[in-house]
């Protein structure tokens, strides 16, 4: 997990169906705990959403095959369970309920050793890539993380 | 309208004034869903969203903005809302049958 260049996936744990199963570990140190907050590191929640968010992004990669890129649209019933620190290990689930035209709704959630941490409901817009560039990056990161069918 | 379209239409409007700023008196059968009602992008997806599970219908969007792009259809014939009442009841008997 690298906060300042919102790389929040490091692995792919499993890709099966219309669910993935991803794994993270929070840096032991990152200038965003400077500011949140002083004394008391916390990862921000807006980073757990975004983590959430990127688990059910890649799920949507891995099951439309890079055909068109998924962003964020909406973020519902998110929830904020437990503090998550520095160096915690973070497991993170993502599972679609309902495949739209053109978009999908996920149900993601955050946990850490057992415990759960945020959960939300995810809805994702997918158009055509806007940028071979981007195309490019985010199949270099689906090997880094180990996507299946996208290894490095 | 026939009387299920009828009935199609009051739930779709429903939807939109539970998922929009749109107030639900001003939707009307002949209301165009955007640039009537001006519903943006992401109240749009909300709505589709609504209205895919209230029917247990895939409104499908994508193919319909494309025939609107190609000009193979009028924006009218999806977007306006007796014909966006229409198309539900026609994808709900679709699923049916």
């Amino acid at each position: 997990m690298r906060l300042e260049y919102f790389q929040m996936i490091d692995r792919v744990v499993s890709l099966e169906g219309d669910a993935i199963v991803v794994e993270s570990r929070v840096p032991q140190e990152s200038p965003v705990f400077e500011g949140h907050f002083p004394g008391h590191p916390l990862v921000p929640g807006v980073l757990l959403v975004e983590t959430m968010a990127q688990a059910s992004g890649w799920l949507i990669l891995g099951r439309n095959g890079f055909a068109q890129m998924p962003f964020l649209m909406s973020v519902k019933e998110a929830k904020f369970r437990n503090f998550v620190g520095p160096d915690a290990p973070l497991d993170v689930t993502a599972k679609v309920t309902h495949d739209g035209s053109g978009y999908t709704v996920t149900e993601a959630r955050v946990s850490s050793a057992g415990k759960r941490i945020a959960d939300a409901e995810i809805l994702l817009r997918s158009m055509p890539f806007p940028h071979p560039d981007l195309q490019a990056a985010m199949r270099a990161n689906a090997a880094r993380i180990g996507l299946p069918g996208h290894a490095a | 309208m026939a009387a299920d379209t009828s009935a199609t239409f009051d739930k779709v409007a429903d939807i939109i004034a539970e998922n929009s700023e749109v107030s639900r008196e001003s939707i009307t059968p002949e209301s165009h869903v955007t640039e009537d009602l001006g519903i943006d992008s992401l109240d749009f997806l909300d709505i589709v969203f609504a209205i895919d599970k209230a029917f247990g219908i895939k409104v499908p969007v994508e193919k319909w903005t494309q025939e609107v792009n190609a000009g193979e259809k009028p924006a009218e014939h999806y977007f306006v809302m007796k014909n966006l009442a229409a198309r539900i009841d026609e994808l709900v008997a679709a699923k049916g049958a």
